[in-house]
């Protein structure tokens, strides 16, 4: 190709080469150019135009979190771009391979604080793993080049490309023979095989292993290597908020979610157990508890493709940088014979048997339906995820996306993850509320023909349910949504109620009624009030040829439980007996 | 808290400075020092970083997370040659030039302005001689300083090459100066 083009049309063609085919966003003065140029490429190059750039960024995140491609979002100068700051921040909490691309005044303005100008390569440069400001067309085949290779290589992340729009106006001959130049750029994807050898003899000699799985095996897209791994050495499988659908829950050593809401049974074997192999996780704070009682007998492995992760909350005494599915596949190689096995799934049999007996006491999901203090109630929350859960495990062929506080917990302690990898969606790192309506937008586009659910809580529903026009102008029929309504920013009440005599500042919370909301955003609406109702509820969804909301009005104060305070060891829960 | 001698070898791009800087002040360490400057490659400038921390893996850790930074060690236990240049301008009335001019050569220091009462005076060596010279010289008033942080140096063949790490082949795309 040797004929002029204009900058922006050099960015159509550069996205097109590196397979992009969404794009999400807004257009603005700055931006303009490449909006004008994107017309001609309407056919290959889809926009979705989305009523607030935090929405255009989270969409963008559902689509790139469910597919593992690169989602792309837009932005003109000042508002727009500083719009786009959360999604950022929450897609560099989470490793998200996402691309902001971002209208900038005209170079010869820069700096002079023109019309919408804002240094948004000086406000990004801490929450993302990149950015760019490109004031010259010439530059811009290279800098997309780069910046998509290093938003989707290692550890993913988001990368912002700022474009001055006289670099998107100005017509030039592209050259499109690259080589990217990243001496400092080489991530370690095969792990060092003395380390595997040492990890192995360590879990071999184990009496009570573990194995925690995180976002790096959905990532890695090591799910069937993981499995292989787990079953060759019959060790339980703990997954994180993240690692959700990378170990189906109904494999028999599956025992759940560990942490701050974990399960009492996954949260004890932590604290007893003598390996710990944490294949992909980053032993976050919420998973930890206080970082200085946790696992107090373990030997830690450690595999993560960021070294910068590896000793920085926890010690570990076999270090391994590398990408989770190398390093399985690399664990599986080494694999010593059947019989040199023999002790191993001995110990681990009789280890395997104290957790279940464990979760018998403590009941895990079971303590939910049978409490007590629910008798009483209308609606508990519970039911609502009883119905869901069914439905889906029926139904199949779903993903589910979910918005942050209680309703995101019971989510993931309530749903049976069976349904493999990229099917549980949530913002976690950075726990974004008004995440989930906007990302199903993503998801939904990414994947037409399943049912997409988003569990929400009113209030983060309330924060970004404007999307609802962008869903209905898009003709997205795909997404159902579920508001566990209880007319409170739940997950501060319930601490509030536990840790500050129920001095409820600031969570009491009115809404629309949200089902007329929906009516007018040209979506069907349906109220539930009553646990009888839920069932039909989800049926109408099912039956409506088009998105739906359910406005479940639950029993107003509910707790998430089981419970570690906050900084306190996750051997101290806070349980309810059933 | 021990202070640690950093070297790094970065990527030649602009904002990289500022990453490196940003990145250490929000990881809660403080930066003493901090010189910047061409390495032996065009393209790979160089970086002697002083900080206090008892984290300095994590620093050196999260500092490779920077796309830019190709090389970073902490040399503090090398053997290494580290060098601070300070310039000083003194009040220098007549009548102790010559004990400031005397005290200079002890110290292999340059006299290099001389005003009607005062003196510039530029001093090159280990920290702590600089640290010395400038407790000897303080007694006659000191104006101005300007000191310019520490560099460092690995002896012997180990190091810090910046040209192996340069790439041969650019292929014949552009390869953009990104300024």
């Amino acid at each position: 190709m040797s004929e002029q083009m204009t900058g922006a049309q050099i960015m159509c063609e550069a996205l097109i080469r590196e397979g992009v085919e969404v794009m999400f966003g807004i257009p603005g003065g700055a931006i303009m150019p490449f909006y004008f140029a994107m017309w001609e490429y309407r056919d290959r190059l889809r926009h979705v135009l989305c009523r607030h750039e935090q929405g255009a960024g989270h969409a963008a995140e559902g689509y790139a979190r469910s597919t593992g491609r690169i989602g792309v979002c837009i932005g003109t100068s000042g508002p727009g771009v500083t719009n786009l700051v959360t999604p950022i921040a929450d897609a560099m909490m989470d490793s998200t391979p996402l691309l902001a691309i971002c209208g900038q005044v005209g170079s010869h303005v820069l700096g002079k604080d023109a019309f919408q100008e804002t240094d948004i390569t000086g406000i990004t440069m801490p929450i993302t793993k990149h950015n760019y400001l490109v004031k010259d067309a010439n530059e811009l085949p290279y800098v997309f080049k780069e910046a998509i290779h290093i938003a989707t290589t290692g550890r993913p992340g988001p990368v912002l490309i700022d474009i001055t729009k006289d670099a998107m106006q100005k017509s030039i001959v592209p050259n499109w023979d690259i080589k990217l130049n990243l001496p400092g750029y080489k991530p370690t994807y095969q792990p060092n095989r003395k380390q595997i050898r040492e990890a192995l003899k360590l879990l071999l000699q184990a009496k009570k292993p573990l194995i925690i799985a995180g976002n790096g095996v959905i990532m890695s897209g090591a799910a069937d290597e993981l499995r292989h791994f787990a079953e060759k050495l019959r060790i339980p499988v703990i997954t994180t908020l993240h690692g959700i659908g990378s170990f189906p829950e109904e494999h028999p050593l599956s025992i759940g979610m560990p942490g701050m809401h974990g399960w009492v049974h996954v949260n004890r074997a932590i604290q007893t157990c003598d390996v710990l192999f944490n294949i992909g996780g980053r032993f976050d704070d919420r998973v930890t508890g206080k970082a200085s009682t946790f696992a107090p007998n373990a030997k830690v492995i450690h595999v993560d493709i960021d070294p910068s992760e590896i000793g920085k909350n926890v010690k570990v005494t076999v270090p391994i940088v590398g990408d989770a599915r190398a390093t399985l596949l690399a664990l599986l190689e080494e694999m010593p014979a059947r019989e040199e096995l023999a002790d191993l799934h001995s110990a681990a049999s009789d280890w395997m048997e104290h957790i279940r007996e464990m979760q018998d006491k403590h009941q895990g999901k079971q303590q939910y339906v049978n409490r007590a203090d629910t008798l009483h109630m209308t609606l508990p929350p519970h039911d609502v995820y009883e119905k869901i859960n069914q439905t889906l495990a029926l139904r199949g062929n779903y993903r589910v996306v979910s918005d942050v506080g209680q309703h995101q917990m019971w989510a993931a302690q309530l749903l049976d993850w069976n349904a493999g990898p990229r099917t549980h969606i949530t913002s976690g790192g950075a726990a974004t509320m008004g995440f989930s309506v906007p990302a199903s937008l993503g998801v939904a586009i990414a994947h037409p023909d399943e049912t997409i659910w988003v569990i929400c809580g009113d209030g983060g529903f309330q924060m970004t349910n404007q999307e609802m026009a962008t869903i209905h102008q898009e003709g997205i029929k795909n997404i159902k949504v579920a508001i566990i309504n209880n007319g409170y920013l739940g997950m501060v009440r319930q601490w509030q109620e536990l840790f500050e005599n129920k001095r409820y500042s600031g969570t009491p919370l009115s809404g629309p009624d949200f089902a007329k909301l929906a009516e007018a955003y040209h979506w069907k609406g349906l109220t539930v009030e009553h646990s009888d109702q839920v069932q039909a509820a989800i049926d109408e969804a099912y039956a409506t040829d088009g998105p739906v909301l359910i406005d479940f009005r639950v029993e107003r104060e509910v707790n998430v439980f089981p419970m570690v305070p906050q900084n306190s060891s996750i051997g101290d829960m806070i349980t309810v007996d059933p | 808290m021990k202070k640690h001698t950093i070297v790094a070898l970065v990527q030649d791009r602009p904002g990289v400075l500022t990453r490196v800087a940003g990145l250490i002040r929000r990881r809660g360490y403080n930066i003493e020092s901090l010189a910047v400057g061409h390495s032996e490659q065009p393209e790979i400038s160089r970086l002697t970083l002083v900080i206090e921390s008892d984290h300095v893996e994590q620093v050196v850790k999260q500092l490779y997370r920077l796309i830019e930074v190709i090389k970073v060690s902490d040399v503090t236990d090398d053997p290494i040659v580290e060098r601070e240049m300070v310039v000083l301008k003194l009040h220098a009335p007549s009548s102790v030039r010559h004990e400031i001019v005397s005290m200079s050569g002890v110290f292999e220091a340059k006299i290099v302005d001389v005003g009607a009462s005062t003196m510039i005076v530029e001093m090159t060596g280990t920290p702590s001689k600089v640290e010395n010279f400038i407790e000897v010289v303080r007694g006659y008033g000191i104006k101005e300083m300007m000191r310019t942080g520490r560099i460092a140096m690995v002896r012997g063949a180990r190091g810090h090459n910046a040209s192996e790490y340069v790439e041969n082949a650019n292929g014949s795309g552009v390869v953009p100066t990104l300024n």
